[in-house]
């Protein structure tokens, strides 16, 4: 935790409640985003329990399996499931956007461009907990090799028709939320806690219930209170009054509540397949349908607190504004999004079961880009982060005291300008290191740190305007400006000379406005604001034998073998 | 075993625990509450244990056999631990499962992940002794029997439940690891059955984390019979998980040297019991006082409250995973203002301030902005602080209007109440700034939604 955080956490218990870590949203979020609370059964792995699924806040759509173990009742889920999700997710598939791209000729080898889809807009799955992201994988990786009996007749336990689908997409969205600031699918504490620091811990922040008491608390009451009750008060019976945001259950709910109502289902579902007759099977399954309603009524009355919490953490999100470069970000989702549509549409295989070298390398490429980038747009587009940044030494703003003109010793002289900053800011300077900034009209403008400026040196006299001079302040209110010998190290504040080198135009003289005048502020940065990522990698099909060589397709598709009895 | 803790030869004959001194037992039985029995460790919990050695409360609760669920209850904190039925009921089938024939499967298992080039072990081989006996000690000196032949006889075996004894600061702790094989050059395995799922050969890291530092406890406690036995116990461990999405086995070696060695290293510097116990006032004990009916708890909370808080805790969030008095110390840790309940990565750049009201005391201590620096204090994590806070207050003004909902306006830099000209040193800085008052209280923070 940086220092800038942890004292956000402070004053968030000075205050009980949380403070602000972000003055603007640095996530898209989408006007439409479905909402997935799933639970699963203890224990089980791919067992779900029950879901609340759906894009409108007064109609989530209840699915419940009553009885895990049977493999049917959890086909059925799923293919209700899928008849949620895929609706949702096809719904953005036809609205497209021409973009131009630049793709290799396969015959000439030159880049040439081309007009390619990206869909105007891609669906947002939203679930409540870093663990339900977890979840969403695993239940992608448990359907997407299943086969229907379509796929397949000869399979054992075939598949309703859509599942295999819906597992793929779900694995797609699983993978690409592994990227840094992704958005395709989040988890609604991650959200919350990127923008606001609460007077807990971060293990704490997992419980969203409690993370929204810090945020939002109820009426009159302080957020540490109320999150206490969000996490640990119970009723008379033992249960607690916010279940967990899932997909793991509370042991309590488990053994007192859903474990009865299991066996009574399951009782019941013995007596009707042993009626005698008919009146009597009448009975039984009255009793059957009884002993369903209950489990379901159960288990909805543990989703349907977490279903409004993920609601109400989207209205605190929604009321934040959107960070400027929030849209560019989100545009990289459209095309993962749109990629992944076409790789259906193309009729490719699931994805495989482990990456091969290449995609792996290519995959940790990409995170790493995405993470710098994420880093360097969250503080442009943010000053609270631009703060940390500036705390860390790793960027700087002040004002500008000084401009003098000067040009590069070339052939054909460049504008030079050397900019004197006065800043209180510590960044972490060498001679010649290299500073970005942000011009007026968007562009990155860079620079390089040329030393810095003495009091009465070399760069003139100051400005007159200035209040300071090398005698020391005279107001003692100013506080003590620049260099005091002794106890600050030698230059580490005061004032900064930058060496302007681009973002001035082509001509001898700068561009209007691309050089700051004193007076202005500036804020300097020491990172780039659109970091590149790394060389490219050879096709999946040229890997080189030092890294396994090509990968083997036939593997990775196969089944997974299933048994008679898949659950313990 | 250098750093081990050396016990009396005789105690170690056999495999039989250490005895802790007469008077040492005494002692605890008079904290535990003269007619409660032992609460029994686990490796679960020593591994905790030893995730943070420096807790001399756990320490001694744990030594002395203290029941700290039923303790937790009494004080008014219970942790929610707890197993689903379901999870339960899972683990048990599939562990009988995979012990189902005979350890034919799991040596089987062993054997391909160890890639040795050694021969298969041959069906209906491999031996499983009978390891019944009466009491944990009984039970350990009879494991430690049947390990021994099992070696002398060089073939595969397979101890299903064995028990075996570790001191732990000064008193022993009996543990069941789920199984050991014995293989037939006279090594040992530690098997670790878990019902979560190994999926594409890979497990939730975090539960495997937590299965090897388990499985390093066991090989521990075996090392001292192995070493009287002239045995050698495995540095890797048999993690045996389910396949996938099926009830198969599957299994993975799991090399534990760190986690050996970590957790023998925080064993050794677990303060030892005695030394605890030494400090602690006469007459002082968790009895619970229960009543006839075995439940009712007759001891005042006050009482208890304050013989827990005799003894000095070490709180980090991690320990509400790990321990079940960690909502009692929480709570305690958060009323003395702590900064550790916020995360042990905090404490690490505020230098000698350990409270939050010291912490915001030194970062709003003077009237600063982010280009006027205030002056240096002389202590680097005041310094850094109030740039924190000054850049903080700088940043969250230039955007009020985009800060909705959470909190009071934004703090301006300078604290609520005209903070004094001196500036405080680090350890001046709770009684520079006017204690409480200087902070919005409660009352406060809540009107302002």
């Amino acid at each position: 935790m940086s220092l800038i955080t942890a004292l956000a956490r402070m004053e968030a218990v000075r205050d009980r409640r949380a403070r602000p870590v972000a003055t603007v949203r640095h996530r898209h979020l989408s006007d439409r985003p479905l909402v997935f609370v799933p639970l699963t059964t203890a224990g089980e792995a791919g067992a779900p329990l029950g879901a609340l699924v759906g894009t409108e806040r007064d109609a989530p759509r209840l699915l419940v399996v009553a009885q895990p173990r049977d493999r049917d009742l959890r086909f059925a889920f799923l293919a209700e499931l899928a008849e949620v999700v895929l609706p949702y997710v096809d719904s953005y598939a036809d609205d497209v956007d021409l973009e131009e791209r630049k793709e290799t000729d396969p015959e000439t080898g030159k880049k040439v461009p081309v007009q390619v889809e990206l869909c105007a807009d891609a669906p947002q799955l939203l679930v409540p907990s870093g663990a339900g992201v977890e979840f969403v994988r695993l239940l992608g990786r448990s359907m997407r090799f299943r086969r229907t009996a379509e796929q397949d007749p000869e399979t054992p336990f075939p598949a309703p028709a859509r599942v295999p689908l819906l597992g793929r997409w779900l694995t797609h969205y699983g993978e690409r939320s592994r990227v840094p600031g992704s958005c395709l699918l989040q988890a609604m504490t991650d959200l919350l806690t990127r923008h606001w620091a609460t007077g807990q811990s971060h293990l704490e922040d997992q419980h969203l219930g409690a993370l929204l008491a810090w945020i939002d608390p109820p009426d009159g009451m302080p957020g540490d209170e109320a999150a206490l009750r969000a996490e640990s008060e119970r009723d008379a019976g033992g249960q607690l009054l916010c279940p967990p945001a899932g997909p793991a259950t509370d042991p309590a709910f488990d053994n007192k509540l859903l474990a009865p109502a299991m066996a009574r289902y399951d009782a019941a579902r013995m007596a009707v397949a042993g009626a005698e007759d008919g009146a009597r099977a009448e009975r039984h399954l009255a009793e059957l349908h009884r002993a369903e309603a209950e489990i379901r009524e159960l288990i909805a009355s543990q989703m349907r607190p977490t279903w409004d919490a993920v609601w109400r953490g989207l209205d605190l999100l929604r009321a934040l504004p959107e960070g400027a470069r929030v849209a560019e970000r989100w545009k990289r989702d459209r095309w993962s999004y749109t990629g992944h549509r076409d790789r259906v549409r193309a009729g490719e295989p699931p994805q495989p079961r482990v990456d091969d070298a290449v995609t792996a390398a290519q995959k940790l490429a990409a995170r790493e880009t995405a993470q710098a980038q994420l880093e360097a747009q969250e503080a442009l587009d943010d000053p609270l982060v631009m703060a940390g940044r500036r705390l860390a030494g790793e960027a700087f703003a002040g004002e500008v005291a000084e401009v003098v003109m000067a040009w590069s010793e070339t052939k054909v002289p460049r504008p030079r300008p050397l900019v004197t900053v006065r800043t209180g800011d510590r960044p972490h300077l060498a001679e010649g290191v290299k500073l970005y900034r942000v011009l007026p009209d968007g562009r990155t403008q860079t620079g390089e740190f040329a030393g810095y400026a003495e009091p009465d040196g070399p760069d003139g006299p100051a400005d007159p305007s200035e209040p300071d001079g090398p005698a020391g302040p005279a107001d003692p209110d100013e506080g003590a400006e620049p260099a005091r010998p002794g106890d600050v190290p030698e230059g580490a504040e005061g004032a900064l000379v930058v060496r302007l080198t681009g973002g001035m135009g082509r001509g001898k003289t700068p561009e209007q406005g691309s050089v700051p005048e004193p007076g202005d502020r500036v804020c300097w940065t020491l990172f780039e604001h659109a970091p590149r990522g790394g060389p490219e990698l050879p096709d999946p099909e040229a890997t080189p034998w030092t890294h396994g060589g090509p990968p083997e397709a036939a593997v990775a598709q196969a089944p997974d073998p299933v048994t008679e009895e898949d659950l313990l | 075993m250098a750093g081990r803790p050396a016990r009396q030869p005789e105690a170690a004959g056999a495999g039989r625990p250490p005895r802790p001194g007469k008077a040492l037992r005494q002692r605890l039985a008079e904290l535990r509450g003269p007619a409660t029995t032992p609460h029994p460790l686990d490796a679960r919990a020593l591994a905790a244990l030893a995730a943070n050695p420096g807790c001399r409360r756990r320490a001694l609760l744990d030594g002395a056999g203290v029941d700290k669920l039923a303790l937790a209850q009494a004080l008014g904190s219970p942790a929610a631990f707890g197993q689903s039925q379901f999870a339960h009921q899972r683990g048990n089938t599939f562990e009988a499962r995979v012990k189902a024939d005979g350890g034919q499967a799991l040596t089987r298992l062993l054997h391909e992940r160890l890639r040795d080039g050694s021969p298969a072990p041959e069906p209906g081989t491999t031996t499983v002794p009978d390891l019944t006996a009466a009491g944990p000690q009984g039970r350990t000196a009879r494991t430690a029997l049947a390990l021994r032949e099992a070696t002398a006889a060089g073939g595969w075996a397979l101890l299903d439940h064995p028990m075996v004894s570790l001191d732990i600061a000064g008193s022993p702790a009996f543990l069941e690891p789920d199984a050991v094989v014995v293989h037939p050059d006279g090594s040992w395995t530690v098997i670790e059955i878990k019902s979560f799922p190994m999926v594409d050969g890979s497990a939730d890291p975090a539960k495997v984390g937590a299965a090897a530092r388990q499985a390093a406890v066991y090989a521990l406690a075996l090392d001292r019979v192995a070493a009287l036995a002239g045995a050698r116990v495995r540095h890797e461990v048999l993690l045996v998980c389910p396949k996938d999405f099926s009830n198969l086995p599957t299994a993975e070696l799991v090399d534990v040297r760190k986690q050996l060695a970590v957790t023998r290293r925080q064993l050794t510097r677990l303060t030892r019991i005695e030394e605890i116990a030494a400090t602690l006032p006469d007459g002082l004990t968790f009895d619970l006082r229960l009543a006839d009916d075995g439940r009712t708890v007759t001891r005042p909370v006050e009482e208890l409250r304050a013989a827990v808080d005799a003894v000095d805790a070490a709180y980090a969030p991690e320990c509400l995973s790990a321990c079940e008095l960690a909502v009692h110390c929480r709570a305690r840790c958060r009323a003395a203002g702590g900064v550790e309940s916020l995360g042990r990565g905090v404490r690490g750049e505020l230098g000698g301030l350990t409270t939050v009201e010291a912490v915001l005391a030194a970062a709003l201590g003077e009237a600063a902005d982010a280009d006027r620096p205030a002056p240096p204090t002389g202590d680097p994590a005041v310094d850094a602080l109030r740039r924190a806070a000054a850049l903080r207050a700088e940043a969250l003004r230039a955007a009020p209007a985009a800060v909705p909902a959470a909190g009071p306006a934004p703090a301006p830099g300078p604290a609520p109440e005209p903070a004094p000209a001196a500036v405080p040193g680090p350890a001046a800085g709770p009684a520079a700034v006017p204690g409480p008052a200087a902070v919005p209280g409660p009352a406060q923070g809540a009107a302002c939604r």
